[in-house]
């Protein structure tokens, strides 16, 4: 699809000419058989349609966009378009000038190939609202003139967050869901083939090599982090036995790779912190040491949130409950969840049941809903 | 190359002080200047305030006169730019330095037909 989208100038052409390719392909196939390599004759026939297309608009600027096509190879790869076309068309889908939930529902439609269904059913929205937000960013890039290209080395790291920040929402979307099921692991999957793209086409990029080692390492526990009934389990509770190794060793072995470059961003230092946990017994003095380094680069209310689970582990828990004092997070469940926790610990049980009741009005997800009830009835 | 909208809202009330409007407009002529002098600049200027507006309602074959802007709000369109640029990048990146020098919000929108040239 990339490459075509590069020949037409456009997404919509490409798309048009694809759907032409089917269309032919369903009169011819039947009587004269399936092509050798039926993915290939499609891209080979939407590419000569998008030539005869230019030849009928003698337009300058489709005589631009046909030595464009004379150009191109004279059969393109099978294995699909090559890493540039892809590269330039994850920059267009991830413009910061579209709404984060297009940008979304363009990468999953354009680069990872799903059905508008699909995309709809992951995000709990209808399909129509889905193949809306599709329409409404591919006329914007038309109109607006968003540009099909990576951005100059000035405008890259800005545009790569903006990338990253997709992936990442993608991959959280499948890890914790908002409600319904308590993990989708085609989603996390989807991330992380995008993630693996993104580390092949830009390997010297080592925020891109941190946010694909953060999710291999999460996604390492997933098989001990949830039991056949569909409950979560703690890291702390978790059997060891079940993390995939290969992911682990994978993710770890980035972890180093990103550290020898010497320049850390909030992927990598994630990246790490997983690192860390990925080995038993869990460090906790390095990962304060971490979360130090991510407060130094981006100091968020969460990331001093988590910060502070990893102080009660070194300091005990009356040093991180003050911690907690200062954050401004009521509105998030998790806040409400780690309090409780530091309260129990404490023999505070009147205040954690409390803390734990606020943090069950705040979450939809059945699994954590459960976590948070059993530690309710523990008392 | 496309033309581009670039519009300068700003807040009802009274204008800065004279000594911070000196500096904001010696930054709008270098931007000016900078968009003469790569063929970018088409177009631009600052308008009177909305009370100075008057607006024409097509109503029953008539069309009807009244004083005042067509919708009153808190931000009013303080002033516009049209640039020519290649694509919206580019665009974005005048809209930017007309950002940073009015500190006023821009709304960066394409023209619907390709400039010439």
């Amino acid at each position: 699809m990339a490459v075509l989208v590069r020949l037409a100038g456009d997404i919509g052409t490409a798309e048009e000419a694809v759907q032409e390719a089917f269309a032919v392909a369903a009169e011819r196939w039947p009587g004269d058989g399936i092509p050798p390599s039926p993915a290939g004759w499609i891209i080979t026939t939407a590419r000569n349609r998008l030539i005869d297309r230019n030849r009928r608009e003698a337009t300058r600027d489709s005589r631009h966009a046909e030595a464009l096509l004379l150009h191109a190879p004279a059969e393109p790869p099978e294995e699909g378009p090559v890493p540039d076309d892809r590269l330039r068309l994850i920059f267009t889908c991830c413009h910061p000038a579209l709404a984060e939930s297009a940008r979304i529902a363009l990468t999953l439609r354009l680069l990872g190939g799903l059905t508008t269904g699909e995309i709809a059913r992951a995000f709990l929205v209808s399909e129509a609202t889905v193949a809306q937000r599709v329409v409404r960013a591919k006329t914007k890039i038309r109109d607006a003139g968003i540009p099909y290209r990576v951005p100059s080395d000035a405008d890259l790291p800005g545009r790569l967050t903006s990338v990253l920040a997709v992936v990442h929402l993608i991959f959280n979307e499948g890890y914790l869901t908002g409600s319904g099921e308590p993990v989708r692991d085609d989603l996390c999957a989807e991330a992380i083939r995008l993630g693996r793209l993104l580390a092949e086409l830009m390997p010297d990029e080592p925020e891109v090599l941190g946010l694909l080692a953060l999710m291999l390492l999460i996604h390492s526990r997933r098989a001990a982090r949830v039991t056949a009934e569909g409950s979560l389990v703690l890291l702390a509770d978790q059997d060891r036995a079940l993390w995939d190794r290969d992911l682990i060793a994978e993710g770890q072995d980035l972890v180093r790779r990103c550290l020898r470059r010497n320049r850390p961003g909030p992927f990598q230092i994630q990246a790490a912190i997983n690192a860390v946990h990925s080995d038993a017994p869990t460090d906790w003095r390095q990962v304060v040491r971490l979360y130090d380094q991510q407060m130094a680069l981006a100091p968020t209310p969460v990331v001093a949130l988590h910060r502070a689970v990893a102080v009660a582990e070194v300091d005990g828990p009356a040093v991180a409950l003050d911690l907690l004092d200062d954050l401004d997070l009521d509105g998030h469940h998790l806040f409400h969840a780690v309090r409780a926790d530091l309260l129990r610990r404490l023999s505070r049980d009147h205040e954690a049941v409390a803390a734990y009741e606020a943090a069950l009005a705040r979450t939809e997800n059945p699994a954590e809903r459960e976590i948070l009830r059993s530690r309710l009835t523990e008392r | 190359m496309k033309n581009y909208l670039l519009s300068i809202y700003q807040p009802q009330g009274p204008a800065p002080e004279p000594e911070t409007m000196r500096k904001i407009m010696a930054e709008l002529d270098v931007l000016r200047r900078e968009l003469e002098s790569t063929g970018s600049w088409v177009f631009g200027d600052g308008l009177h305030d909305p009370a100075t507006a008057t607006v024409l309602r097509p109503t029953g074959g008539e069309v009807l006169m009244t004083d005042g802007p067509f919708a009153e709000g808190k931000e009013h369109l303080g002033g516009f730019v049209i640039v020519r640029a290649p694509d919206l990048d580019a665009a974005l990146e005048w809209g930017r330095r007309y950002a940073q020098a009015t500190t006023l919000p821009i709304e960066v929108r394409p023209f619907a037909t390709e400039a010439g040239g």
